[in-house]
Formats: C-alpha cells, structure tokens, sequence
C-alpha cells in the first residue's frame, strides 16, 4: 500500500505515531536500561528518566566520594545565535549579558511583564553571536515572541543534543583519563570544545550537586560513544551512574532550588497567588537593575520600592533527622508562615536541611521562633512532630573542591 | 536650541488637541509631523485637477463640545444639522432631520412611531456610556474616586427610569444590531441603516454578535447638544484641520511638518525625547504618541524597552479597515433618484435592507470585498465650493466591506471593486458615470499609505468590545500611560476611540497634566 492508496484517516494517524510512544528514551538509554537493577524510572519533560539505577544511598555517595554519570539529555535546550542574540538575551533575562564572556555559563532567570518568574536556568556563551539556553520548562512560544524586533535564530535542540554530568571529587580524573587534554584549566563556568569521534563535546564545568563536576553536550549520535569513553577510563575512578533521586539530595545541600518544586512557573501556574518573583524565590541577586531594560524589571522594582513582596525563600536547619518535606512552617508554634518545599537529612552537613518558602513579614521581619510540623508515617500511623527550624544560610554543604583549579584527583 | 517640555507626534486632530490642552497648562509643546501638512486623516488632497477632497472624513458627528470650548476651537456652522437620506433604488426615499432622525419623511405613521421609541431607547442607554468617554478607563487595581462617583452616577442614571429600563439595558448591551432592529422596526430601509450605521468602519456584519455596539458609540457623539447629531462645519470640512491648528497655535505650540520621527528615546523603562528620521535628537521629559498604537510600540519604541507580554498584545490589536473610500470629480451635481433637493447637502446612505449589509459583510470574512456593497455618500463641494470647479462637483463615499487583507490583492482588485461602486452609483443616480472627471478610490492599503494608518483603520483598531476601555488599545496601556514613563498614547487608538471628537488627545493631555499636580 502507497500513501495515494491509504485513507486520509490512516495517514492521519501515521502522522501521529508520537502517541504510540508517551514515554521518550533518551540518547543513552540503551546504557542506563542496561545498568538498572532496581527499574524505577520517573517522567522527565516526557522522558524515562532513571530515579534511581541501584541503590539511591550508594548513588548519592559517588557524587559526594567518587564520580556520578547522570543523564540530563531530558533538560529543554534552546540554541539562541545572531547578530541580536546578546540584546536579545539581555531584554529576557534577568542577569547583564553582556558581562558573560565567550565559552562562559551563568545561571540566570526569565520573568514576565509581571515581574514572575518563568523559569531559571543556565545560559552557555557559546560565541560571540551563540548561546545555549537550558532549562526546566518548554518556553519555544515565550522566546520566539521575545524575539519580535531583533535579528536573531531560535531553535529548540532538546532532542538532538545529549547531554551528561560528571560529577564528584574524581570526575576530573576521569575526563583527564578518557583523553580530554587540557580539561583542567577549566575554572568553574568555563566552556571547552574537545573533540570525540570526527565532531565535538563541549564541556563545562558546572552542575547541580555543588561538587567538583562538569557537564557535557554532544550530537545524539555521538551520545554513547562518549558515555563509554567516560565509562571505560572511569572505572580506575569508581564511577557510578546515577538517578535523581541522589542528585536531589545533592543540589538540596548546594541550596539550589527547582523550577516546580520549589516554586510554581508562571505559566505553569494555574491559581493567581503561586506566581513568585524573583525576590520571592532568592533570586534577587540575579536582577540587575543597571543594564538596560528586561522583561519584568518595572514590576520587579516597583515591587522592591513599594515593598510589596509576599514571600520569601530560607534556607532552613531543623532539629532532629526527620526529613521535614512539605510540612507547614509556623511561628511561634501557632501562626503559619510558609511551607517546606525540599528536606533531607544531609549525609555530608550531617544536619536536617530543608528548603522553605515563607509568607513575609516571617523569614523577613520575624526571623525566629520558628517550628515545623513534621508528619512521618510510621506503619498507618501518623507521627506528629513539631521541630524546631532555624534559618540558616544556603548553600547547606559548601566544599572547597567545586572551585579549585586545577582540579584535584580525588 | 529650544528646549520643550512635551513632544507631541502627529498632528492629527486628535495629536492637536492634546499639545493645545498641554500649553494651555502651561507646557511648551513641539509637535511632530510626518506628513508636510497638519490634519491627520482630515488633511485634504487635490485628487484631480482642480478638484480636492477633504480629507477621510466627510461629516462630523462627535466633534466634543468640551474640548471644543476648552481648546478655542472656532468651527461654526453646528447650528445646521445635516439630514440623512435612505435611498434603496427604488426611487422613495427615507429621510431622517435633525438629529438621529428627530423626525421622519417617507415612513407610515406606525413605523415612525416605532422608530421614535427604539431612537429613545437606544440614546438613553448611549448616555449612560458616554459618561465614561470623557475620562481615562478605570484602571483595574487603582479604583480613584472619580471612577467610583462615574460607576455611581452609571448606575444611578440606570435605575432612574426604573428598573425595567435597567435591566433592557443589560439585555442589550451586547446584542447585535440586527436582533434589536427587528424588534422595533418593520421597514427594511430604516433596517438597513441601523445596520449600516453600527457596522462602518468595524469588522462587524448587522448579525455578529455585539454589533450594537457601534450604534451606541455614534450615539454617545452629539452636536450642538444633540445627541445623533451630523454638520460639515462653514467652510466644509477642508476647514477642520486648519481650525484644530489655529486653536493649538494659539495656545503656544510649534508645529513642524515634513518631520517624521525615527525612534521614540526610552531606557530603562523611561521616555527622555525623540529622534527623527534625518537623526535630530529632541529631547522632552514627556512624549505624546497621537498615531497609531501599533505604530509607536512596534515601530518607534525599541521592543527591548517593552516587555514580552506587552508587544504581544500590541501586535495582536485588532486593526484592519474594512472600509474605503472614494472620490469622484464630476462635471456636474448628480441626481440621486428619490432625493429630495433640499437633502442632498447631507448624507445620503445606499442601502436596501438590514439583510444586504449583512451579506455584504459575508465576502469580507474570507478577504474579498462586497460585490452589493453599502455606502454613505455626500457631496462636499456643494458645502465647500472651492473643491471643485465652476459647474462641477465632487462626490465623496465611505463604501463598505473592502477588508484590508484582499485575498486576490488590492492591484487587481481595486479597478474591480470601482467599477463595482460606479455600477451602484449609476442604478442610484442614472448618467452620474457619463458626468465622472476622475475616480479616486483609497482603499484600506492606499489610506494605510497615504496617512501612515497601520490596517488602513481609521479608529487605530477595531472598535469593539475586546478592544474597548480598559482594554483600549491593550490593558497595559488603556489609561494613556504606558509601561514607558513619559510615554503616552493620545490617538483613536486609545480610549474612547475613532471620529473626530478630540478626546483621546484631550483625555490623555489633562491625565498628564493632572498626574503632574499630585
């Protein structure tokens, strides 16, 4: 049968295959399907994503002991270039772009007219006129309309660049042994292209865990020759691959938050109340009222001189080992100020941690006195708890390997 | 160099009236104009030689008499309301005088009784709009006091005839003109004007949704306090823009035609002058943008100086005419059949039925123009005899629909669509086409071009109930501020909308000189 003998309606579906698969696999699937003892896999931005490969305990301890591989193929990837792209990103974000230098990374966020974050993310300064914009959230209608005025190319690449953290205390060890020459002269947000297999990687040396660590970007199709490349030369090293759920713990003592977890997206939101400004979120220090204007920068100022934020994000320190997430924060024992959005018990700070968001005048005029109703489930039984908080500040871990250049071996 | 508090851009009626209120408050006012003449859509062209147009508009029925009295305009010749006249072909006529039809020839009894309580009806609840037109929309958020005392005395001015009339009036609002017509009238022609009357110049046939609307705003425009009023001023119409230039001369403002500007100056969210196209940089702590909306923040303002949401919403104004117009240059005054003589001064609107507007309308929803299409028609020499010369005429019509996005393209479809027009001014007026000197047809492309009107639409966008108000032309710019400081919108674009009535420019000159006192 040719396309000029089938239906209109079997056309109509074969134009529709993507919903035969409602889970994509991402470029190293093939490795990660492989590795996976215990088969718990979670929905990234549409993907399988490995929650946990083996043991979340073990997975969390090569980030903080060894080297972790973690696959974020999954993170939504904008290529943003043109004579325009530097004004352009500058009139999005919420940081001064033209401060970020070439084969430079900043973290940054975008807002809309209303001041309210959309998400946040990290820009890679890939060339003069190039940039790689990573995120959380789909934002291809957000930016195309942003582009209204300016010269300049977007193009969404999620699905054909793959990307990989390396990241603990020996992962530059296993780029230096898998061949990448002259990696260490990477400081902390600096961006190489090395090259693999006729094409290039580009790595930086960034991450999520607040450990020493880098992240990589190839072609799909160079996608698992690289991971067995770092594979093969990080075995000496004892690299593991990992899940999310280690990473999770990991970036919760950095004091990273994330997009939907921690704060609702603008446009994710459906009720008017859950929209957060950058101050709301601790992203204050992002906003950069000196360069020229950006989306939200009015909103966000009249705000800060009409002293009309509502919320504000602490870092919190809890007493006891409870993990306290998603309990209610009170005042006093008795009035609520906020929620927890992420709590762990920190293997490394050996404290309980907790990310929390609360409703000013608390966490901003009224600093302590601070408690946190802990419910843990204890076989069909609630056990109350209410602990003790105390806000302290983030990071929660903070180790001397993430920025030492060069970079040490173990 | 002269410096200047205020810059006004445009000086189209509306542009004038701003800077005129402006320096009678005490600023020094510079305004800017592209073209090399003041007068905006009512500046005047020779189309023919010896024969001159007056500009797109052929009438004024909404000219404010506060702005008016208040800017020094001296216009006279109010005192003569001009009559309408129906002519659907077949030879008798209807005629409405005074305003809005005060009184009615050429219709039974019965149905000018009935005419009487829907003309009652419709300026009673007109009046309770037009309350709102005279003052900046409300702003959602930032209720004033005046806002509250003009939603009180709406409401009060609801209730007072009872609460029947009350509630018709939230009946009616939104119904479309066709629905409401029905209800009242019987005659097809009287219909069809209503019809005609609500939909010029919107994107709207007599059945859409909401249609209704744009009798209500006609009926908010009066003229020597007479609601539904019509006149073309002494001197015709030629003689509006040189009287709005005179006014803000007086007042102190400087006008420079033939001086188009480039770039409105703005960084970090704050206005600090212009720059025109030759590069002169004039610098002024406000700037006062009396063209289109459209034009100001997509064009002249630097996108990076707007946010994200705001360019979206400014792009997504609805602004394309559907309207054009023509000129004839005639060898003679025509003989409309049916018209009385003592009528044709005034307008005279070719239309049969309600249903023909309608299926007039239909075409232009798929981007082709009407081929039963409905006009208003006057004859501006017969007022102005300079238009024309000695034993010649000029005729003058809005013809409608001729959407602006012609699927087949106006350069084919313009000679199609005037002879289209010629053919039903013949089947009106017999032997007019031996009497045509020259034919000037502007459809909306041609009057985008010829007065720098994106869409070709005389009220800066569609005016319609999305796009009114608060929402005029988007909500984060309908108080004639806008999210750059120092900026301010004062064109039909704004509230309360198109025709000349000089509110935007006046509504938007007194909100910056009142924001100024606090």
């Amino acid at each position: 049968m040719n396309a000029m003998t089938k239906s209109a309606a079997e056309l109509r579906r074969a134009a529709r295959d993507h919903i035969l698969a409602p889970r994509l696999e991402t470029p190293f699937h093939d490795r990660l399907m492989a590795l996976s003892e215990v088969n718990d896999w979670y929905n990234w931005a549409g993907y399988k994503a490995p929650h946990s490969l083996f043991d979340s305990e073990l997975e969390y301890f090569a980030i903080r002991s060894t080297a972790a591989l973690f696959d974020i193929s999954p993170m939504v990837k904008y290529r943003i270039a043109g004579p325009d792209a530097e004004r352009y990103l500058n009139r999005l974000t919420l940081r001064d772009v033209m401060k970020l230098g070439v084969n430079r990374v900043h973290y940054t966020a975008w807002c809309d007219d209303h001041g309210h974050v959309l998400d946040d993310g990290t820009l890679f300064r890939l060339g003069a006129q190039e940039f790689r914009l990573c995120c959380q959230e789909r934002h291809l209608p957000w930016l195309l309309d942003s582009a209204f005025g300016f010269t300049v190319d977007i193009r969404e690449e999620t699905e054909e660049i793959a990307g990989l953290a390396l990241q603990g205390p020996t992962s530059y060890a296993v780029l230096r042994d898998a061949g990448f020459a002259d990696v260490e002269k990477l400081k902390p947000f600096d961006i190489a292209a090395f090259p693999h297999e006729g094409s290039d990687v580009t790595i930086s040396r960034t991450g999520f865990t607040g450990d020493l660590g880098y992240e990589l970007f190839v072609q799909r199709a160079k996608a698992l020759s690289l991971w067995d490349r770092l594979w093969a030369a990080g075995q000496p090293h004892a690299i593991r691959a990992i899940g999310y759920g280690a990473l999770n713990q990991t970036r919760i003592e950095a004091g990273f938050i994330v997009a939907n977890a921690d704060f609702v997206t603008a446009e994710g939101s459906l009720r008017a109340l859950r929209v957060r400004m950058p101050d709301e979120i601790g992203l204050d220090w992002l906003v950069d009222p000196d360069k020229p204007n950006f989306n939200g920068r009015r909103a966000i100022l009249d705000a800060r001189r009409n002293q009309t934020l509502k919320h504000i994000l602490v870092g919190l320190e809890i007493e006891g080992n409870i993990p306290a997430e998603h309990a209610i924060v009170y005042h006093r024992k008795k009035h609520e100020a906020g929620l927890v959005t992420a709590a762990i018990w920190s293997p490394t700070a050996k404290r309980n941690i907790a990310i929390a968001s609360l409703e000013r005048p608390y966490g901003s005029k009224f600093t302590d006195d601070l408690w946190v109703e802990i419910y843990a489930m204890r076989e069909l039984k609630y056990q109350k708890m209410m602990k003790r908080a105390k806000i302290v500040p983030r990071p929660f871990v903070k180790l001397a390997r993430r920025t030492a250049t060069p970079p040490g071996l173990t | 160099m002269t410096s200047f508090d205020a810059i006004v851009i445009g000086a189209g009626h509306n542009g004038l009236a701003a800077a005129a209120r402006l320096a009678k408050g005490g600023r020094k006012v510079l305004v800017l104009e592209a073209a090399h003449a003041p007068g905006g859509a009512t500046r005047g062209h020779e189309f023919a030689p010896g024969f001159r147009s007056a500009g797109l508009a052929h009438l004024v029925n909404r000219l404010d008499a506060d702005v008016a009295r208040d800017i020094g305009l001296d216009l006279s010749g109010e005192g003569t309301l001009l009559p309408t006249t129906v002519l659907d072909g077949s030879g008798k006529a209807i005629t409405l005088h005074g305003a809005y039809g005060e009184s009615i020839a050429g219709i039974s009894a019965e149905e000018e009784a009935a005419f009487v309580a829907l003309r009652k009806k419709l300026i009673f609840q007109a009046g309770i709009l037009k309350r709102f037109l005279r003052r900046p929309p409300p702003q959602i958020g930032a209720i004033s006091l005046g806002d509250l005392s003009t939603f009180a005395a709406a409401g009060f001015g609801l209730i007072r005839k009872g609460r029947s009339e009350g509630r018709d009036f939230l009946r009616m609002l939104l119904m479309n003109v066709a629905d409401v017509s029905d209800e009242y009238l019987s005659d097809d022609r009287l219909k069809g004007l209503l019809a005609f009357d609500a939909t010029l110049g919107i994107h709207l046939g007599p059945r859409s949704p909401t249609s209704l609307l744009g009798l209500y705003y006609r009926l908010t425009g009066e003229v020597a306090g007479k609601t539904g009023g019509q006149f073309v001023p002494s001197g015709g119409m030629a003689s509006v823009a040189p009287a709005f230039v005179r006014a803000a001369e007086k007042a102190g403002v400087t006008i420079r035609c033939g001086t188009p500007v480039g770039r409105i100056l703005a960084d970090r969210g704050r206005t600090s002058g212009v720059v025109t196209r030759d590069g002169t940089e004039i610098t002024a702590p406000i700037v006062v943008s009396a063209i289109h909306p459209q034009t100001t923040f997509l064009s002249l303002v630097d996108p990076a100086e707007s946010g994200t949401g705001f360019v979206r919403s400014v792009k997504n104004v609805r602004s394309y005419g559907n309207v054009a117009k023509l000129d004839l240059a005639l060898d003679r005054i025509p003989t409309f059949e049916g018209l009385p003589i003592e009528s044709r001064h005034g307008r005279i609107v070719l239309v049969r039925s309600m249903e023909q507007v309608e299926r007039a309308f239909n075409p232009a929803k798929y981007g082709e123009f009407s081929s039963d299409p409905v006009m208003e028609v006057t004859l501006p020499s017969l007022a102005d005899p300079s238009l024309a010369p000695a034993g010649g005429c000029t005729l003058s019509a809005l013809v409608q629909y001729a959407p602006y996005r012609l699927k087949a393209g106006w350069e084919t479809g313009k000679p199609a669509f005037l002879k289209i027009i010629l053919e039903t001014l013949e089947r009106h007026a017999p032997g007019i086409g031996t009497s045509v000197v020259a034919a000037n047809l502007m459809t909306p492309v041609d009057i985008e071009a010829e007065y720098n009107l994106p869409g070709g639409h005389w009220h800066h966008g569609e005016l319609q109930a999305d796009q009114l108000l608060i929402n005029r032309p988007t909500s984060a710019a309908s108080g004639y501020t806008t999210p750059i400081e120092g900026l301010y919108l004062a064109s039909a674009g704004a509230h309360p909308g198109g025709g000349i009535s000089g509110l935007p420019g006046w509504n938007a000159a007194r909100h910056i000189l009142s924001a100024a006192r606090l």
